[in-house]
């Protein structure tokens, strides 16, 4: 259940140590050859070009996109949606989680659920949500806390069942209160897993909210934005959106996680960049 | 069995009877109309029906032909891919670039445009499959190569091992934990993928269309069972295909230990 490979992906490419620029050379080489290869067919005539546009075709369909307005909206929306179903999700997730990893009681109660409702795919239930919390921004949200709410329960119970007993002891031996205790050191303790569960949830939500906009009917959104653009047989509308989610999922990985990573458990040193 | 055993199974139990009490009762309550919200009973005689007739098996068999054919292509192409990243440089830097920026766009995303491109049925879903599970298996071999410690390849070096055992005893004997880490993470990501793309490009068969195809009609109750034989199709391959591959290969050959629970 680890992210490890995208994570060691992003080290390997910023630990190049000779120079900024040749890497980006060496990065953009297979990018340039994939795009050259997608320009010769497009060209060719191979497809018909309304279903297989040249790159200058999509870019110009992102670029008449951003300037109306219309992209900046269904990006916005989409990201409200992602981030208040995941809110959600870590507040009532972190915080069972570590119930879960302090009282066997509750542990006892809740992970039963929890190892019944985990395996079962979100885009399965999504359906559901929508009969019962009916179509609209409510239903597509609760999908979203749903769906990344089983991780990061699971990574923080074990995160708080991983931490350990003798730091435990020491601190209880030098006089710390349950508050401290928890803030000190099962928290920060803790804290590797629970952040490995927030990515895993984060990222599972992102893979199945563009078909969650489409079930839910909600007025905009990326989602939306390409499956709508399929009814006009408008693939370069398509291929852009695709591009935008694309980025936008590498961002939140790299940008957001990393950062944050970066600022607490690499540099307490609990584990290694 | 020990006192406190005991008292885990006991509580386990109890507390998946109050959630199902619960959900009965909100069920019996008619605060939902009954056709939104069917009582267990209803659901669980769906289920036994769909089964004894067959036409569950059928949606199974759809779904499970979709995404095994789905994974068994990623897995064929990923795996030789990524023990070629890890071995040649050269690979690797023309692949790892691109990896990394396609496995951000989830594989959904394309169900619209791969319709377009290969009309709808199971070519979409198996590509899509293909798709999502791929870049997991090419980046766990990867890593899996290069997790293999020096130590072995030089003690093998020095018995005079070469190239071909080393790789065949050495250095794939290695990797497999990384790479079945990657089988299941692949595998997680196909069904998945598989449901959601049956959902939008599959006709007449499938448990993702099931679903779906239920919604218009209001049959809860069978959107329900579904979904049920939806987690256990996915439970018994987590826990019985690759857990007994983990305890076949790298728990026998002492390479990792056994998880607990």
């Amino acid at each position: 259940m680890a992210a490890l490979p995208e994570t060691l992906t992003a080290g390997r490419i910023t630990a190049m140590g000779e120079g900024h620029l040749r890497a980006l050379v060496r990065n953009a080489v297979p990018f340039l050859v994939l795009g050259a290869l997608w320009e010769i067919a497009a060209h060719l005539g191979l497809f018909p070009e309304t279903l297989f546009p040249p790159i200058e075709t999509i870019a110009a369909a992102l670029y008449r996109l951003t300037v109306s307005g219309i992209l900046p909206v269904h990006i916005a929306e989409t990201l409200l949606r992602l981030a208040a179903g995941f809110a959600l999700a870590a507040v009532v997730g972190v915080t069972l989680g570590i119930l879960m990893g302090r009282s066997r009681r509750v542990e006892d109660l809740a992970l039963p659920l929890v190892s019944i409702g985990a395996p079962i795919p979100g885009i399965a239930y999504a359906p559901l949500f929508m009969l019962w919390f009916d179509l609209g921004n409510k239903s597509a949200i609760l999908v979203v806390a749903f769906v990344s709410a089983f991780p990061i329960v699971f990574n923080t119970w074990t995160g708080v069942k991983a931490v350990k007993e003798i730091w435990v002891r020491s601190a209880q031996v030098m006089g710390a209160d349950d508050r401290r205790l928890f803030q000190h050191v099962i928290l920060p303790g803790a804290l590797p897993y629970i952040l490995t569960g927030l990515r895993l949830g984060l990222a599972q939500a992102w893979r199945i909210l563009v078909v969650v906009e489409l079930f839910a009917a909600v007025p905009n959104g990326l989602g939306l934005l390409i499956f709508g653009a399929r009814q006009f047989l408008a693939t370069d509308v398509m291929l852009a959106g695709i591009a935008v989610i694309g980025i936008i999922g590498l961002a939140l990985e790299k940008l957001v996680f990393q950062r944050l990573e970066q600022a607490t458990v690499i540099r307490w040193g609990m584990i290694t960049s | 069995m020990s006192a406190e055993r005991i008292h885990t199974v006991l509580r386990g139990t109890i507390s998946i009877l109050v959630v199902a009490a619960l959900y009965e009762t909100i069920a019996r309550s008619g605060m939902f109309p009954r056709a939104l919200m069917p009582t267990l009973g209803k659901v669980g005689s769906t289920l036994i029906d769909l089964l004894a007739d067959g036409t569950m098996l059928r949606h199974a068999f759809y779904t499970l032909y979709r995404m095994l054919a789905g994974f068994a292509l990623a897995v064929a192409i990923g795996l030789p891919l990524g023990i070629l990243m890890g071995r040649y440089r050269a690979v690797e830097n023309f692949f790892l670039p691109l990896t990394s920026a396609l496995m951000p766009i989830p594989s959904l995303a394309w169900v619209p445009v791969f319709i377009l491109w290969f009309g709808l049925g199971n070519m979409v879903t198996i590509l899509i499959v293909l798709y999502a599970a791929t870049f997991p298996m090419v980046l766990s071999a990867w890593s899996g190569m290069r997790a293999v410690n020096r130590l072995w390849l030089r003690a093998a070096g020095a018995m005079g091992a070469d190239e071909n055992a080393m790789f065949w005893k050495v250095i794939l004997p290695g990797a497999s934990p990384f790479i079945i880490t990657g089988l299941r993470q692949a595998f997680l990501r196909a069904w998945i993928a598989v449901v959601g793309a049956e959902m939008i490009a599959a006709s007449d068969w499938g448990l993702g269309w099931v679903i779906y195809e239920s919604r218009e009609y209001l049959k809860v109750d069978v959107m329900l069972a579904s979904v049920a034989v939806i987690g256990v199709i996915g439970f018994a391959f987590e826990r019985l295909v690759f857990g007994s591959l983990e305890r076949a290969t790298v728990q026998r050959w002492g390479m990792v230990r056994a998880a607990k629970g």
